[in-house]
């Protein structure tokens, strides 16, 4: 039986502390100890991206990230990209533009179009296709998911 | 998720030196974890064999991509995304940076290791035909010194490689290409993105005085582990590019080959479409 | 209001993160729940042993033995048992047997790994064919689930006189519906007033289903249980009927324990044994006359429908009735079945039948079309339906159809014509790469097939809120189509005032009524038009009553409503559906009007197909439909978009491999579906052509999109590579291989 170790990481700016096993997912650690409930987890095998946050600035598969690789890093999740009732341009898009369906693809789908913007203002139909790859949608076609990203783009980016 | 959370425990080393020492402590007992690409899939289905780790993530001796004495040696903790924003390996390695941009997707890429995707040692991962078509080395450490593999002879079968239990798959280095080269890859995937591959293809070649004066292809997904073709390159060493004799090539690539069919293609797919994209491939090296 | 492209009503709530799924709620003290299942597709179970190492006192423990009520699910023939019992026989490799639950959820996963099933296996049947040859008979005495005879006029003496014969077989595949949330329950069962009162929230589309299913199985009065929809993370029918199954589990296991149950289904659980689209197998026979008429039809449609009968029914019956697609024919018939087979039943899944026949009569008018020596174009221009046209039922059309305008209009966008032309010359290059178009032409009937919504008799209301606003009272279900927008929109419409004051009151069997199950495009249409009624009699009851006057302005109309539920304590309106006086059917001949109306379309693509690797990528998509009219042209496009996606995943890529009955790619990386990179651009194009049933003149839109893109873009394959044994969905690189070498081969 493994020890739990004492976990800190900074999620959405703040600082938190839990004690988990070693090999508890960061998903798990988000949802069920921190109760952030808007990761979800579609699949658990890193394949449909909607359990997808920023590690360290980077997006990654929560559900592939054991505890104890994430010892004091900072942890962005969908709970974190607005700024309290002002939704972040890209969520904004997202709403305006039916980005969002059913909604269960649209956190990670977010996480990933705000790193996409972040590293690329103004990204091409194929740029879009490319960094939201990892994210699964049944509901939309994509199509209107490269309309809020394009829309985000134009004003302004992932910049509130 | 399936895995039995209380039964899995992780050491984690703050050091290359206390890794090895761990490692050596009891050979075979532990398994070293990198990005978890691979592993926390098999263990989220309960499928995870192993229960003791060693967490590599800390040791910063095992990064970083540098440059020197006409080699790139490549930290085994180098990410597919490393690959992907290092300027010189899209210079020397273009096939590289396609093998890494092809792994998963970005979330994936981000996490995900050069030394994982070799020492996971599955034969559809999409790193090792480059690296086999650029004459790679594995450098291995343990307590006991330090080796190096031709990469060509590091997996001996399924999942069975040239590495000790108390080895750990330190770096990879990659002699830089000279002369005029021919860089080509191509994955034939399930879909166009985050996909398992059913036929990879990686090839490098050096041309003078249009003739095929150094040949390397690998393989993936049509063999228990990465290849190379060395049939087909035989074949084809010394050819004018005028005359190349493709035919002859994709007749040898059989020889090379043992595909096997599974859910995500059968085995004549793969025969078929390694013999067409070898055959590609031969083309776009005709017009060089 | 109606028209505009109102934004999503809980759609904050999703770009947040902030909108509660199942699994998001949060329950003190709740236990884990997992079902054992069978892993044999037949046997009849002997003994369960429960392994050493788990400590079984721990764990809350349901088989078959502890039911309280009735071991049948309900649904259209209650046939299939929540869990087997000892000495019973296990009629596919998916059949609960065991639920268990704890409060460590690891722990119950190593629980349910440590059990294992004493069965002594059977024989099994485990395709269409096998249970036609009868060598085994698992279901009644002809391992039919339901047969369906569809008749018009006689085929049979005009198949010698024809100029012409075609036959031809086709077949499609199970899909997966992968909705990205996989199923999910939560259970409470406590007792009150003396009895027991039933409380299941989770990811259902149909609430008075479960509601159904939990008092059948509890033997419960209509009080005593409760359903709550919750935001529900997709669905496409694969949340219609299995929820009677887990939610079922779920509350079983609440009951036992005590302690509120979570069971909540991983992927891999999910995929192998949920349901999933009926496989097909329909052959087709038609008569033409040497210009291109169509004489006559003949068609054997055959749905796989797996262990139970669940809903393959009117799954059957949807098929059945569009098997003969959009063409005029003097002579029809049409023999539909649904055969039992020992694999986990398929169930609804956007489209139901409708797909699978269509994609035989899409298919086919391409290979009627060439072996005719006729454009494809042409021969369907010549035997499309119009007004005063009789369908294979009998129905006759009413409305001012224009199909050749809608296809046209898609041959258009798609750039058919100039692109046959170019093809034609550069398929003909060395290069690998082959380009190619296609197109179907296709309906699909909204609501209910025949007496449907006579049966289910919907009621939806409107209530007034202390605020002054109003809520939509309605089961119908949010699973991201817009149902939430759309009704408030109608509802809006309907009291002139701004969509803002009206919003949707939580799905809870509890507060609202039954509106019916959320499937069968019905909402927009069938809800919808109730909801016009009961915002009407809202409004009248306002006026009458004093509180309002005519005209208004939205800021009286919400003080009016305020001042009413003050007044009145509360103030709610009903509408119920009433079958309009001009339509018919019989459920035993299969005569009538099968649908009150049906929407129209024609999809065209274009796809490029590597010689080299046989991948396929649809280059170009345009989808032109007339749905009456649009209440919201971006959700409305959204659905179209989505259903184009999942119709070329179907298509192209979305396969279920079974193995010994069953699903061995059970997981999301070895299930294919569509990402960014796979799929294009589309054109969605709208007609208008308003419906005087549906509200504001709305007809259903959510299923069409799912018809049409499996033919076109194999039609266009066809058009790429020539006349290849394209008779198939998924047309996967492999299957695609094996046609090339069949040709080559001889």
């Amino acid at each position: 039986m493994a020890d739990r170790i004492d976990l800190t990481l900074k999620v959405n700016g703040a600082d938190h502390r839990v004690s988990v096993p070693p090999f508890a997912r960061l998903l798990d650690v988000l949802r069920e100890d921190l109760r952030l409930t808007g990761t979800k987890e579609g699949c658990g095998e890193g394949e449909c991206g909607a359990c997808t946050v920023l590690l360290n600035g980077r997006v990654v598969n929560s559900c592939l990230v054991p505890a104890v690789q994430v010892q004091g890093a900072e942890v962005v999740t969908i709970e974190g990209l607005a700024d309290g009732e002002n939704l972040s341009s890209l969520q904004a898009a997202f709403l305006t533009h039916n980005g969002a369906q059913c909604g269960f693809c649209t956190p990670g789908m977010l996480l990933s179009a705000t790193d996409l913007i972040n590293r690329c203002p103004n990204p091409s139909d194929d740029q879009i296709r490319d960094g939201l790859s990892g994210n699964l949608c049944r509901c939309t076609g994509y199509a209107k998911i490269l309309d809020s990203v394009h829309a985000a783009a134009a004003d302004g980016g992932a910049a509130r | 998720m399936r895995g039995y959370l209380p039964d899995f425990d992780v050491r984690v080393p703050a050091s290359l030196g206390e890794a090895l020492a761990l490692l050596a402590q009891a050979p075979g007992t532990l398994t070293p974890l990198a990005g978890g690409t691979d592993l926390m899939v098999v263990y989220n289905a309960g499928r995870l064999k192993p229960t003791r780790f060693l967490d590599l993530s800390r040791i910063d001796e095992l990064r970083g991509i540098r440059e020197a004495a006409g080699a790139m040696t490549f930290g085994a903790l180098s990410t597919f995304t490393d690959l992907r924003e290092c300027a010189a390996v899209h210079r020397h390695f273009p096939n590289l940076v396609k093998s890494a941009r092809a792994t998963g997707a970005l979330a994936i890429q981000n996490r995900g290791t050069l030394g994982g995707n070799i020492a996971n040692a599955s034969p559809a991962a999409d790193t090792p035909p480059s690296l086999l078509a650029y004459g790679a080395e594995v450098e291995l450490l343990s307590v006991r010194g330090s080796r190096r593999v031709a990469y060509d002879r590091f997996h001996l079968g399924y999942k069975v490689m040239d590495l000790a239990p108390d080895e750990l798959v330190a770096a990879i280095h990659v002699p830089l290409p000279t002369g005029r080269g021919f860089h080509y890859f191509r994955k034939v995937g399930t879909r166009q993105a985050q996909a398992i591959s059913k036929v990879c293809l990686a090839a490098w070649a050096r041309v003078e005085g249009g003739v095929v004066a150094d040949l390397r292809i690998g393989l993936g997904s049509v063999a228990p582990a990465p290849i190379r073709a060395r049939h087909a390159e035989a074949v084809l060493l010394g050819q004018a590019l005028a005359t190349l004799p493709i035919e002859a090539a994709q007749a040898a690539l059989l020889e090379d080959i043992s595909p096997i069919g599974d859910i995500r293609a059968t085995a004549r797919y793969r025969s078929v479409v390694t013999r067409n994209v070898l055959g590609h491939m031969l083309r776009e090296l005709a017009t060089l | 209001m109606i028209g505009a492209s109102s934004i999503r009503k809980e759609g904050r709530a999703k770009v947040l993160g902030t909108a509660i799924y199942t699994d998001d709620k949060f329950m003190p003290g709740a236990l884990h729940g997992l079902t054992v299942r069978s892993e044999v597709p037949r046997g009849i179970l002997r003994a369960i042993h429960f392994g050493e190492g788990i400590p079984w006192d721990e764990f809350t423990l349901v088989t078959a033995a502890d039911i309280p009520g009735t071991n049948l699910v309900a649904s259209v023939v209650d046939d299939q048992p929540f869990l087997i019992g000892i000495g019973e026989e296990i009629t596919h490799s998916q059949q609960a047997v065991l639920l268990l639950a704890h409060a460590d959820r690891h722990l119950a996963e190593k629980a349910r790994r440590a059990v294992r099933l004493e069965i002594e296996e059977l024989p099994a049947v485990l395709d269409i064919q096998s249970s036609l040859d009868l060598q085994t008979v698992i279901y009644g005495d002809n391992n039919l689930l339901k047969e369906i005879h569809i008749a018009k006029g006689d085929p049979d003496p005009v198949w010698a006189q024809a100029a012409h014969v075609v036959e031809g077989e086709y077949r499609t595949g199970a899909q997966e519906q992968m909705y990205i949330e996989p199923n999910a329950m939560l259970s409470v069962v406590e007792p009150r007033d003396g009895a027991l009162q039933v409380t299941v929230w989770g990811s259902l589309q149909c609430p008075y289903y479960v509601h159904g299913a939990l008092r059948q199985l509890f033997g419960l009065s209509e009080k005593q249980v409760r359903v709550v929809a919750m935001e529900m993370g997709g669905a496409f029918g694969g949340k219609e009927d299995y929820p009677s199954v887990n939610g079922g589990h779920a509350a079983l296991l609440a009951w036992k324990s005590g302690r509120p149950v979570r069971l909540i289904y991983d992927r891999e659980e999910d995929l192998a044994c949920t349901t999933k689209r009926h496989p097909s197998r329909t052959r087709l026979r038609t008569a033409f006359d040497a210009e291109g008429t169509l004489l006559a039809l003949e068609a054997d449609f055959i749905l796989d429908g797996g262990a139970y009968a669940t809903l393959s029914p009117v799954v059957l019956s949807r098929g059945a009735v569009h098997a003969a697609s959009v063409y005029r024919c003097p002579h029809v018939r049409i023999h539909a079945r649904a055969v039992a087979t020992n694999t986990p039943p398929p169930g609804a899944f956007r489209g139901f039948g409708a797909p699978q026949s269509l994609f035989a009569m899409e298919r086919h008018m391409d290979i009627c079309a060439r072996k005719l020596g006729l454009d494809a174009v042409e021969l369907r221009r010549k035997n499309f339906l119009r007004m005063g046209d009789t369908m294979a039922t009998g129905q006759v059309i009413r409305e001012d159809l224009d199909l050749a305008s809608i296809m046209d209009r898609a041959l258009a966008a798609i750039g058919y014509r100039d692109k046959r032309a170019a093809f034609a010359i550069t398929n003909q290059e060395d290069g690998p790469i082959k380009r190619g178009v296609g197109f179907s032409v296709f309906m699909h009937g909204c609501g209910f097939t025949g007496n449907g919504e006579s049966h289910v008799a919907s009621v939806a209301g409107v209530e007034g809120l202390a605020d002054g606003t109003v809520a939509v009272l309605a089961a119908s279900t949010e699973m991201g189509q817009g149902k939430n927008t759309v009704f408030a929109q109608i509802v809006a419409e309907t009291l002139q005032v701004p969509v803002e004051q009206v919003e949707t009151a939580e799905v809870d069997t509890d507060r609202v009524p039954n509106s019916g199950p959320t499937v069968a495009s019905r909402s927009t249409m069938m809800v919808g038009r109730i909801l016009e009624d009961a915002a009407s009699g809202f409004k009248q009851a306002l006026v009458q009553q004093g509180f309002l006057a005519e005209p208004y302005t939205p800021e009286s109309f919400r003080a009016a409503v305020a001042k009413a539920v003050a007044t009145l304590g509360s103030l709610r309106c009903y509408g119920q559906y009433h079958r309009p006086p001009n339509i018919s059917w019989n459920d035993v001949t299969y005569q009538g009007d099968a649908y009150p109306t049906y929407s129209w379309a024609c999809y065209a693509a274009e796809v490029a197909v590597d010689l080299d690797t046989f991948e396929v990528k649809v280059a170009d998509f345009a989808a032109v439909q007339e749905v009456g009219r649009v209440v919201n042209p971006t959700l409305a496009a959204g659905q179209i978009e989505g259903g184009v996606a999942q119709g070329i995943g179907w298509g192209l890529w979305e396969e279920v491999t079974m193995q010994r009955g069953r699903m061995v790619n059970n997981q999301m990386t070895n299930y294919i579906i569509p990402t960014a990179m796979d799929l294009p651009r589309m054109q969605v194009i709208f007609l208008e052509n308003a419906h005087v049933g549906g509200p504001g003149g709305a007809k259903g839109i959510g299923e069409l999109p799912m018809d049409g893109p499996a033919p076109a873009v194999v039609n266009a394959l066809e058009n790429a590579l020539g006349a290849l044994r394209l008779d198939e969905v998924p047309m996967t690189p492999d299957r695609l291989l094996d046609r090339c070498e069949e040709v080559s081969h001889g």
